[in-house]
């Protein structure tokens, strides 16, 4: 048995709204090694964020399992939730609204070792800011600066800091470079992986950025509608993508080369409402394969050759 | 700013006391005075001139800080409105500090539990606050606690024991207001994302309202307090009379009464100074409370 860090299984969310109950997270398994990279791609909408803060019991999952390092997380009372986010954080999406605009940096950062007890002492929580701020590339001037005072990618920093703060063994990283500059997306990215090698952190890396998860990611789980429709090796999936929406995916990404033209596959049709979905393939509408079978009943993950897992029927 | 405030304050107060119907004279002379006797005391007041030459003269002397005597009682206006503003000033601050007690956790518990039914009946409670007069509740309460119970003093003003009637009935009168913008502006900040970033840190619950959802919701709830302060340190004529409390409000009542134009005129003008410094406080206030404020601040405004 491998060393799973993380063991998601059946794992659903569903919202309730007026006009019905949104499937956001429906029936959704994958684990993930101690050490590695999980990269969840997948259009917006399509539960990503949804996925990230029900594992962090951000949110409550309406069914199915969350195992940490072997225990059960879903479903933990306010308290004993608490002491397990010193194993489990989160980085934000939004570097502007996620951080609290009243509070300097060292308030920031300093307050998860404070909740959590592991620095009681003033002095030497302040040390303890300026060493984190160090490894995440902060100048040691900033500490009493407020949010509004930095730009977004040292405050991307501060949420990074603040991540690592409690010395976590796994994080779930929510887009966090997409509201960034490019130049400093590489910036964070390079930060994060640097940060994997030396402490061994475990990554849950949500994006809609294909480039960026391949750069990242030891495993990809693309999902659609809710449901993890292909899940395999980052070198797998860009080799060999079996399910029809991964391969208009991949087709989609740009080629930074004059001259050269990748064939598209253009997807027509009209995306599914999450909202009480029927019992077909979520992507039957837009599907250039779909058979009747496909839109009779929804398939559901397979492994096709080792490690390799797809929803398709036709695969 | 504050000049203009009290020139156009002034001139309204001025000319409207003047058209009320009634004379400070007829009160001053008795219902037996002969026309002379009547003629001689005008004189004396100045009122046989045209009202605009006595604004004119008016203003002449609050120039130079004079804000006249009044024709009753032949007292500085100053020192008569300064006399009575300690009481109004104690009514006001214990008014709002009741108001805060109760609408804050008030506003908040309904923020957190929107929509079930502790945020209905808080917002009725809050309602029911404004809605009741201020006289019905203030005879209510002295009713209760002064006749019937004898716990507390029905009138006056001495000591803490005194206070407490008329506080709490200016006071319930401030919550529905505070309480409201309390509930709303908590329910904006409650939905900010960094809240979210906190409960992931692991912050306790009951810290993530306290520390930061409270903080960023203060500034809307800091305004509401320093208007309902202004306009409590105007006297709460109502409750102060029921109460016979000694302050401004019936001051200014008793100066209408008696058509007593410069009392009238020189205690609204103060009311106008002292609410204008509150409203000053309270933009200070917002530097203290919100950092984005005060960078602009250090930078000169823009």
């Amino acid at each position: 048995m491998s060393d799973n860090i993380l063991e998601v299984s059946h794992l659903k969310k569903y919202f309730k709204t007026q006009r019905g109950m949104v499937h956001a997270v429906d029936d959704v398994s994958f684990s993930i090694e101690r050490g590695k990279t999980l990269g969840i791609v997948g259009e917006s909408g399509c539960g990503k964020s949804t996925i990230g803060r029900v594992i962090l019991q951000l949110i409550k999952p309406t069914s199915g399992s969350v195992r940490f390092d072997g225990q059960e997380i879903a479903g933990l009372s306010g308290w004993k939730m608490r002491s397990m986010r010193k194993e489990m954080q989160m980085i934000f999406q939004d570097p502007f609204s996620s951080i609290d605009p009243r509070r300097t940096v060292n308030q920031i950062i300093g307050e998860p070792l404070k909740v959590h007890g592991i620095k009681k002492n003033r002095v030497e929580r302040e040390e303890r800011v300026l060493e984190l701020m160090e490894t995440v590339g902060l100048a040691e001037r900033l500490i009493n600066a407020y949010p509004h005072e930095l730009d977004g990618g040292r405050r991307q920093r501060v949420g990074i800091a603040c991540a690592l703060a409690v010395e976590p063994r796994f994080i779930v990283c929510d887009e966090p470079v997409s509201a960034l500059d490019v130049s400093i997306q590489a910036q964070i990215l390079n930060l994060l992986k640097h940060l994997q090698r030396q402490i061994g952190l475990t990554y849950i890396f949500i994006t809609h950025d294909l480039s960026v998860v391949n750069h990242f990611s030891d495993d990809i789980a693309v999902m659609y509608l809710g449901q993890v429709v292909e899940i395999t090796s980052a070198q797998e999936l860009f080799d060999r993508p079996l399910h029809p929406y991964t391969q208009a995916l991949l087709s989609a990404i740009p080629i930074p080369e004059i001259g050269r033209k990748r064939q598209r596959i253009i997807l027509n049709g009209e995306i599914s409402s999450p909202i009480d979905p029927p019992d077909q393939c979520r992507f039957a509408k837009r599907c250039l394969y779909a058979t009747d079978e496909c839109r009779a009943h929804c398939p559901s993950l397979r492994e096709v050759s080792p490690g390799h897992q797809v929803a398709c029927w036709r695969v | 700013m504050l000049i203009p405030v009290i020139l156009i304050t002034s001139f309204i107060v001025f000319f409207i006391i003047n058209l009320a119907p009634g004379d400070v004279v007829a009160q001053l002379t008795g219902g037996d005075a002969t026309q002379e006797e009547i003629a001689q005391v005008r004189a004396q007041l100045g009122l046989d001139q045209p009202i605009l030459i006595r604004y004119i003269k008016y203003l002449g002397g609050l120039l130079h800080g004079d804000l006249g005597t009044s024709y009753v009682t032949g007292r500085s206006v100053y020192a008569s409105y300064m006399e009575k503003l300690p009481a109004t000033l104690q009514l006001a601050l214990a008014s709002i500090f009741v108001s805060i007690l109760i609408s804050i956790p008030l506003g908040i518990s309904s923020a957190v539990h929107q929509g079930s039914i502790r945020d209905n009946v808080g917002m009725v409670a809050a309602l029911l606050g404004l809605s009741m007069p201020n006289f019905w509740l203030g005879l209510l309460l002295i009713i209760v606690f002064a006749l019937n119970l004898g716990w507390l003093p029905s009138g006056g003003s001495d000591g803490f024991k005194s206070i407490i009637l008329p506080a709490i009935t200016v006071g319930t009168g401030l919550t529905a207001m505070l309480t409201r913008t309390t509930r709303s502006s908590m329910l904006d900040v409650i939905r900010q994302d960094y809240l979210r970033t906190a409960r992931a840190k692991g912050v306790p619950e009951r810290l993530v309202i306290r520390k930061h959802a409270l903080k960023n919701a203060l500034i809307p709830v800091i305004t509401v307090i320093g208007t309902q302060l202004g306009s409590c340190l105007g006297g709460a004529i109502l409750t102060e009379t029921v109460f016979s409390w000694p302050g401004v409000g019936r001051l200014i009542l008793d100066a209408v009464n008696s058509r007593d134009i410069p009392m009238v005129t020189g205690c609204i003008v103060l009311k106008t100074i002292t609410i204008s410094i509150i409203l000053l406080i309270v933009d200070l206030l917002y530097a203290v409370v919100d950092p984005r404020i005060r960078a602009q601040y250090s930078k000169g405004g823009k």
